[in-house]
């Protein structure tokens, strides 16, 4: 038994700890445990690495600096961690993805230096003798490249969340061209350098990649952000997971997996409840060629007040809210939580219906409704209350629209026809909170606004809302 | 601008185009309020309580927009000045003469039985309104005249069947009696060519009768049609199966602009029980009867009595008032899109180019068909619905086979071209993907936001590779390991602080 078997041993205990973590988060009740379980895996994973560090005679140096930036970054991330708005997850999110992605090019350069650069000859020499060289140079590249367009990617897509940049999406001239250009010369550049492993070649796809992680999102509008976001989670663990195949280590494969199946799950999850192919999405620019839809008649809406929404609350026994992502862009999930506790000390049966894309992440309004201290088990999935909107007397769509969308079931011609969405229509009355008549992510007209059935609450959601708390 | 409620000249109208409330609502749009002494006396609603409400007592023909229920007399008309507007029922199909007239007046006429029947002109759709009034008053006529209970009874006097009521036509005013006789206890049985209608009459309690035949009515107007000889012939056998068997039919076929179709022969009526009750709620339009005496009661010889009130909504003046005066509001609604008491006509507006009869000295009558909201349906069904484009079509089994073995053979030629080395990296890696789809796909929605920050967390482990690179003499790599152990700490942090936030406020109720 040595240092370097015992870390093996370590890794495995790690990686084991990771998939029981992802598993415990299958249930409300085991969440908590399961964060544990990875705090405690990433405990295991370090400490065997550091010793592992010091069995290889790291400089002294080296270890204080790894001190140093293990409590700056660890400084940091509680901090940010602490302070973040549950509004603001999503931002949160996409830069963490932005510093897996940074990371895995450093450690890809650092490969390079190391082995191909002649920092370490003996390593260098070693795979030659076993013939893996041209491996080593094959898995530096792939590693930066994923890696750094993990980077600019989840950069641009924090800068669409944060509304930092503007939300629709860009439309280059032949974008589609541009990426699967960018691909192409990645997969030349990749024969050239494993033939021939210059730096200048290593810079050259590191451009390549940059520049194409910023294209890939910014052609990509805000209200697909969803996909996006989860996209780049799946990418930021393919990028671990190359950079384990580089330092031959087992633990980062497989975490780099387990992260990267997770995205891929979740955009697919997404994309399904969008009704869109994965290379839609991609290709980008929803709601721009959308307007074709047929201009139709859809004729005057109703309007509300809230004292008279508050009065239909009165009489309902059984009301569903629907939020998008307007209630958290208008911060009403406190206000929205108040009407729900006061409607249920009335003996109301309130429930929430969410969408799967609703908000800007998966589970997104989860998160916000947990935040304003709603029980989780009245917020349910589209799949589980679809079927109980007939029953339902009065609904509270706030804040939402495309998912809300009856055109999605009847009309055919239309941009967002068979994409699954909340049958709100079937309820008695339906009350629609919305700034404005303008439509919605998809630029779609929704008929819902003009069934007879339904009427519309203007004004910014968390103000209206509260108005109905006071009315009640 | 200033409207007018007119004193109805007709002879036994006893509704009124305005009532108190509804004054007050027109006053809220920014209008002034005239009304004719005594307009609303019939209906219960005084001059005082008019004027309660902000109306005035004046000469309402001579107000710039005109109220009514039926079309002026010529007295009023002729006090009507050019350029003022006139809404009430005009019946435009049957009198042509009465819109040349108006147009040659100068006066901009709206007629509120032209309204489409599209969803968002139903708040302003007197002819539903009153039909269902009328519906409701049918049945109560009908109960008057019927000398027997409507629900069954058992008694210790002996048991009392139920009447047997037959509805003809189940439109507003089909469903309305549909619905009151069921809650008065009677067993209600309708017949509709539109076999859709059928939901519409169980959910009101009521047996539909299907007519046996081919042919479906596809109405793109909303309204009625005349069929065909052939559905005709079948449909009177279907009557004259069941009259006999009845105590009571209600008939409401009417199709705009024309005389009603006879649905009843008198063979029909003379096969009825004695002490049966037929109400003919088209007889102003010539009757579904044969025998109806428009506006009158009469008994046949052989002791069937035919009602065929003409003014059913009328015998309910207070309330008919009080919806037409409401339908009339709600057109003002859409007339004033300012709310500043200033009439607009949007000529664009498919509602509002479908009730003006008359405009500018022309004859705007018929307007241009609309498509309304009770064909789409059909037309769903008539156009090849395009399968959504999506990928979710399952594969048959042998394509997916296929693939599947394609696959298998591609992975195989990699793996087996690699080096040892990589060959047991990828099964750990091809392993851990597969585990990763199936624990993920297990977690609950609710938890995809923590999910992903713990992924954050975890995903942070690349902290591992840096960890091993620096500080090995080289300075570079120690600055871009230094860097990435940097970033990758706060992933790790940030990640696993941030998903413990998370989770802690989930909470049960």
């Amino acid at each position: 038994m040595t240092i370097e078997s015992l870390a093996q041993a370590a890794y495995l205990i790690a990686a084991l700890l990771f998939v029981l973590a992802l598993a415990s988060l299958a249930k409300h009740e085991t969440a908590k445990a399961g964060n544990a379980y990875g705090m405690a895996g990433m405990a295991v994973a370090l400490v065997a690495t550091v010793v592992l560090a010091v069995d290889r005679h790291v400089e002294s140096l080296g270890l204080i600096l790894i001190g140093v930036a293990m409590v700056a970054g660890g400084a940091v991330g509680l901090w940010r961690a602490r302070v973040v708005q549950m509004t603001g997850m999503p931002e949160l999110i996409a830069v963490l993805h932005s510093f897996v992605g940074l990371a895995a090019v450093m450690v890809g350069w650092s490969g390079y230096l190391l082995v191909e650069g002649g920092s370490n000859p003996a390593e260098a020499a070693a795979l030659t003798a076993s013939g893996t060289l041209g491996i080593h140079h094959a898995e530096v590249f792939i590693g930066v490249f994923i890696g750094a367009v993990t980077f600019t990617g989840s950069i641009v897509a924090y800068g669409k969340l944060s509304g930092r940049m503007a939300s629709q999406p860009l439309m280059l001239p032949g974008k589609n061209i541009l990426n699967v250009g960018a691909l192409a010369l990645f997969v030349a550049l990749t024969i050239w350098f494993c033939a021939s492993p210059h730096l200048w070649l290593l810079v050259a796809v590191t451009a390549v990649a940059l520049a194409l992680g910023w294209h890939l999102v910014a052609s990509i509008g805000g209200g697909d952000m969803p996909v996006v976001v989860s996209m780049l989670n799946s990418y930021s663990g393919w990028a671990a997971a190359a950079s384990g195949f580089l330092l031959d280590n087992d633990l980062l494969i497989v975490t780099g997996a387990l992260v990267g199946s997770s995205g891929a799950y979740l955009s697919y999850i997404m994309c399904k409840a969008m009704n869109r192919s994965f290379i839609s999405v991609i290709a980008g620019g929803f709601g721009v060629a959308a307007a074709t839809g047929v201009d139709a008649e859809y004729g005057e809406h109703r309007e509300m007040s809230a004292a008279q929404v508050a009065e239909l609350l009165n009489a309902a026994t059984s009301v569903i809210i629907t939020p998008g992502y307007g209630m958290a862009v208008a911060q009403a999930q406190y206000g929205v939580a108040e009407l729900t506790r006061k409607l249920r000390e009335h003996g109301t049966n309130v429930r929430f219906g969410i969408h799967p894309v609703a908000g800007r992440l998966p589970g997104h309004m989860n998160v916000l409704l947990a935040e304003a201290k709603v029980p989780y088990d009245i917020v349910l999935e589209m799949d589980e209350i679809n079927d109980d909107f007939a029953d339902t007397d009065v609904v509270l769509v706030i804040g939402a629209n495309d998912t809300v969308n009856p055109a999605a079931e009847t009309d055919p011609s239309s941009p967002i026809a068979g994409m699954p969405v909340l049958r709100v229509w079937h309820a008695n009355d339906v009350i629609v909170f919305k700034r404005s008549m303008a439509s919605g992510y998809a630029g779609v007209q929704n008929p819902l606004f003009f069934n007879h059935n339904s009427a519309m609450l203007f004004g910014d959601a968390k103000d209206r809302v509260e108005d109905i708390v006071r009315a009640l | 601008m200033i409207i007018g409620v007119l004193r109805e000249a007709l002879s036994g109208e006893t509704r009124v185009a305005a009532t108190p409330e509804t004054v007050d609502k027109l006053i809220g749009l920014g209008y002034q309020v005239v009304i004719d002494a005594g307009a609303g006396d019939a209906s219960a609603f005084s001059d005082e309580a008019f004027i309660a409400a902000g109306a005035v007592i004046g000469e309402a023909a001579e107000a710039d927009i005109v109220f009514g229920i039926n079309s002026p007399s010529q007295g009023q008309l002729d006090r009507m000045r050019p350029g003022s507007t006139l809404i009430c029922l005009m019946s435009p199909a049957v009198h042509p003469d009465r819109l040349a007239d108006l147009a040659g007046r100068g006066v901009t006429a709206l007629a509120m039985d032209a309204v489409p029947r599209i969803s968002r002109a139903q708040s302003l759709d007197v002819l539903s309104s009153m039909a269902n009034i009328a519906g409701y008053r049918a049945v109560i006529e009908a109960a008057n005249a019927f000398g027997r209970f409507f629900t069954g009874q058992v008694t210790a006097a002996g048991k009392v069947p139920p009447a047997k009521i037959l509805v003809a036509g189940v439109g507003v005013a089909g469903l309305a009696a549909i619905g009151t006789a069921g809650g008065m206890g009677a067993v209600v049985y309708a017949t509709d060519p539109r076999p859709e209608v059928a939901d519409q009459v169980s959910s009101l309690g009521g047996t539909y009768l299907p007519v046996a035949s081919g042919e479906v009515e596809v109405s793109s107007t909303g309204y009625a049609k005349e069929m065909s000889d052939d559905y005709n012939e079948r449909a009177a056998s279907l009557y004259a199966t069941w009259a006999p068997d009845v105590d009571i039919i209600i008939t409401t076929a009417l199709i705009p602009g024309r005389q009603a179709p006879i649905l009843i022969t008198a063979d029909m009526v003379a096969s009825m029980k004695r002490g049966s009750v037929i109400v003919d709620m088209a007889a102003a339009n010539g009757g579904n009867v044969e025998g109806t005496v428009p506006g009158e009661s009469i008994v046949t010889a052989n002791g069937v009595t035919i009602i065929g009130y003409t003014d059913l909504p009328g015998r309910l003046a207070a309330q008919a008032s009080q919806l037409f005066g409401t339908n009339l509001v709600n057109l003002m609604k859409l007339l004033t899109p300012g709310k500043d008491g200033r009439l607009v006509l949007d000529w664009e507006d498919a509602v509002q180019r479908g009730i003006t009869v008359a405009r500018d000295g022309q004859v705007t009558w018929p307007p241009p068909p609309v498509q309304v909201s009770a064909a789409p349906e059909q037309v769903a069904n008539a156009v090849p619905v395009p399968q959504p484009v999506s990928a979710s079509r399952p594969m048959s089994p042998t394509r997916r086979f296929a693939s599947i073995a394609a696959g298998a053979a591609v992975l195989l030629l990699l793996v087996a071209a690699a080096p040892a080395a990589l060959r047991v990296h990828l099964t750990v890696f091809a392993l851990a993907i597969v585990i990763g789809y199936y624990v993920i796909g297990n977690v609950h929605h609710a938890l995809h936001t923590p999910l992903m920050s713990v992924t954050n967390a975890i995903s942070g482990i690349i902290v591992v590779g840096a960890l091993l690179q620096i500080g090995h003499g080289n300075a570079a790599i120690t600055v871009l390991s230094f860097a990435a152990i940097l970033l990758a700490s706060i992933n790790v942090f940030g990640g696993f602080a941030v998903t413990r936030r998370m989770l802690s406020m989930f909470s049960r109720s």
